[in-house]
């Protein structure tokens, strides 16, 4: 038998049946399940007088819609009355058809993606789906993840199954050691950089390297969470010692024999030595400096120490022409320094980064600090009740108060700004979210992607600064 | 869902590059539970010039006279002519409902984000992806010509200029014959519930932990 890629095995053990197009139907072993892109589904459902195949494989949880403030009165505490109804269906369509759901008050509650491999309900090995695109994050523990549409959402639900037709390969290398105050964020920022936004269309990218060997699967999750802003439906990285340790003991984990078994299968879950990429990209991880985008698509990312471009050096007339569109919704000249743009506001949270490790790392650098009084809000948001729990334990909260921030409840929170959390119109955010794209956070606002310790350091400076400078003690 | 066969129709061009889903149909918007109702508010923020909410009166807010789509000369297309990597971001199906409920059953492009372009067949909308050249020759004839057509025929693969010039597109067997027939993706699934039943079977055999009830 020829060599296989990860992404093969994994095709090749979840496949049904494939027709002779390729067009192919895959098994899902767990969906997930939020307010936003379930509720026509689950009306599909009904209407067509179907039942789900097979109800186990399904969890939901809201997290796009709920508030991070007071949640004391349950889904009554939100005041939008059309988030409210959303959130309300959820749980009504969970209860209807058998659906576990965590739901707002339970301290499991959390954003899909950090629920997820919380719980160990996405295992290495599995086929993980969502109506959401940042599904991508679950291939860190060796899942193959899939982000779909709310028509697919219904598919699986009746079916097990998802059509499908069998992307490419592509390997994204990078080799060497980080540098000190450089994060898995600016890792694949700098990836998104380099192959663009469409880079990855049509294909399956592996993460490979010493960089991220040596990265934790917290960092792991951080990466393949943006596959999608590179264009890849599926981001992952091959199973390793810290998968199994990550993985051990999670209340949807394996146990006893069942564990055994599962180890064993899980330890070949990497590419075979010489399995063929149908695309490779390399990157040398000692030169990866911070990362701060500019504009208004994950690619338009620079250094920390770079100058925003300028159209009139570019060729190109699609691409002069998005440049200029860009700075002018960003409110930037063209050759304006990265450090010299404020950070009016401050978002720490998001499926990218909203995970324990994120906390201690921005924790680290507001530790004694203040933020700046140019700074209009600064928010903390954990990704799940478990990680604010566990960062309360650890005393994070008392370090992100006393710094000036905003200690809040669960959520996607501003990433999307779909509750409560806003960015207004003209103001720039530090943010260690996923999309900078117009409108994204808050109409007409203006989102920086950064990493948490970067987001941090912005805070207590007012603007954009390296943070290595912050982690040497110095200012 | 409807069939698509042939149709002859108004093209409008949305000229920029890598319009993501969050462009096509803004967050405030997801807060629906239904399919339908998204066309008032396709592009909303490009479209009006303040920010539109779930319950605003579309009918009386400000439009932005210089967004292409205002334009009176593209009312009634059912074409849009778009850039590279159309349709990127969030997976959000809301992106197609709303182009649908705008009255787009097309949509050309030099490429697509992978999740967009499987989620137009899935409401009846061809993503139609054309050699970067043509595209580009497209959009010139597009903005030269004031009620510019094009004909799009899914049963022969053509695209038929107003000159009669065609423009032949490939499209995969199976998504063309479940537009041509208006073919339900679930229904054909589950005519293979004996191979899903087959599948699980011997998973349950290999993988026993995936199958709680084991």
């Amino acid at each position: 038998m020829s060599a296989k890629t990860l992404y093969d095995k994994l095709w090749d053990a979840h496949l049904v049946r494939e027709e002779e197009d390729g067009t192919a139907l895959i098994y899902i072993d767990r969906q997930l399940l939020h307010e936003v892109t379930s509720p026509q589904a689950f009306e599909g459902l009904r209407m067509a007088g179907r039942k789900p195949w097979r109800i186990d494989t399904n969890l939901a949880t809201p997290d796009h819609n709920v508030p991070t403030t007071d949640l004391t009165g349950g889904i009554a505490s939100i005041k939008d009355p059309v988030s409210r109804i959303q959130v309300e269906t959820l749980g009504m369509n969970a209860r209807e058809f058998g659906i576990t759901e965590f739901a707002m008050g339970d301290i499991r509650q959390g954003i899909v993606h950090v629920v997820g491999p919380e719980e160990g309900a996405t295992l290495p090995g599995m086929t993980v789906v969502c109506g959401d695109s940042h599904t991508a994050t679950h291939g860190a523990v060796g899942a193959l993840a899939h982000g779909i549409g709310t028509s697919e959402v219904e598919h699986v639900l009746a079916t097990q199954c998802l059509i499908q037709k069998k992307m490419k390969n592509m390997l994204i290398c990078v080799e060497g050691q980080l540098q000190k105050g450089v994060t898995p964020k600016d890792v694949v920022l700098a990836i998104i950089g380099k192959i663009g936004t469409a880079g990855g269309n049509g294909h399956a990218i592996e993460f490979g390297g010493q960089v991220f060997r040596d990265m934790s699967i917290e960092g792991r999750l951080t990466v393949c969470n943006m596959a999608i802003e590179a264009g890849a439906r599926v981001g992952l990285v091959a199973v390793d010692e810290k998968t199994i340790e990550y993985v051990q003991g999670r209340p949807y984990s394996p146990k006893g024999d069942d564990w055994d078994r599962a180890v064993t299968a899980w330890m070949d879950l990497k590419s075979d030595a010489d399995a063929h990429f149908d695309k490779v990209v390399e990157l040398d991880g000692s030169v990866i400096e911070p990362q701060v985008s500019w504009g208004t698509s994950p690619e338009m990312v620079l250094d920390v120490n770079g100058v925003v471009p300028d159209p009139a050096k570019e060729s190109d007339a699609v691409k002069a022409d998005g440049i200029q569109r860009a700075l002018d919704y960003m409110g930037l000249k063209p050759n304006t320094a990265i450090k010299d743009i404020p950070a009016e506001y401050v978002f720490i949270g998001s499926c990218t980064n909203s995970r324990i490790e994120d906390f201690r790392a921005a924790a680290q650098v507001l530790k004694g600090r203040k933020i700046a009084n140019s700074v209009e809000l600064a928010l903390a948001v954990p990704g799940s009740g478990l990680v604010k729990q566990q960062a309360e334990a650890e005393g994070l909260d008392k370090i992100f108060i006393e710094a000036g921030f905003e200690w809040r409840n669960p959520g996607c929170s501003m990433c999307l700004a779909m509750n409560a959390d806003k960015l207004p119109a003209g103001k720039h955010c530090a943010s260690t979210s996923n999309r900078n794209f117009e409108g994204r956070q808050g109409a007409g606002g203006r989102t920086h992607l950064v990493s948490p310790e970067m987001a941090a350091a912005a805070a207590v400076a007012g603007h954009f600064v390296d943070v290595r400078d912050y982690l040497q003690g110095g200012e | 869902m409807d069939k698509i066969v042939k149709m002859t129709a108004l093209v409008a061009p949305m000229d920029r590059a890598n319009v993501d889903t969050d462009a096509i149909i803004p967050k405030q918007f997801l807060k629906s539970i239904k399919r339908t109702g998204f066309g008032p508010n396709l592009f909303d923020e490009w479209r009006y010039e303040d920010v539109g909410q779930p319950d605003s009166d579309n009918s009386n807010r400000p439009l932005r006279k210089d967004f292409v789509l205002n334009q009176s000369r593209y009312q009634g297309a059912k074409v849009l002519l778009a850039r590279e990597n159309f349709g990127c971001g969030s997976s959000r199906e809301h992106a197609p409902w709303a182009l649908k409920d705008y009255g787009f059953d097309v949509v050309i492009a030099p490429s697509f984000a992978d999740i967009f372009f499987n989620n137009c067949f899935k409401n009846g909308i061809m993503p139609l992806v054309l050699d970067e050249a043509i595209v580009d020759g497209l959009f010139q004839a597009v903005f030269a010509q004031e009620g510019y057509v094009l004909t799009v025929d899914l049963e022969s693969q053509k695209i038929i200029k107003p000159s009669g010039e065609e423009i032949p597109f490939e499209i995969d067997a199976f998504r063309r014959h479940c537009l041509l027939n208006g073919l339900d993706d679930i229904g054909l699934t589950l005519g293979h519930q004996s191979d899903i039943k087959a599948y699980e079977a011997k998973r349950r055999q290999e993988a026993p932990w995936l199958f709680s009830d084991a």
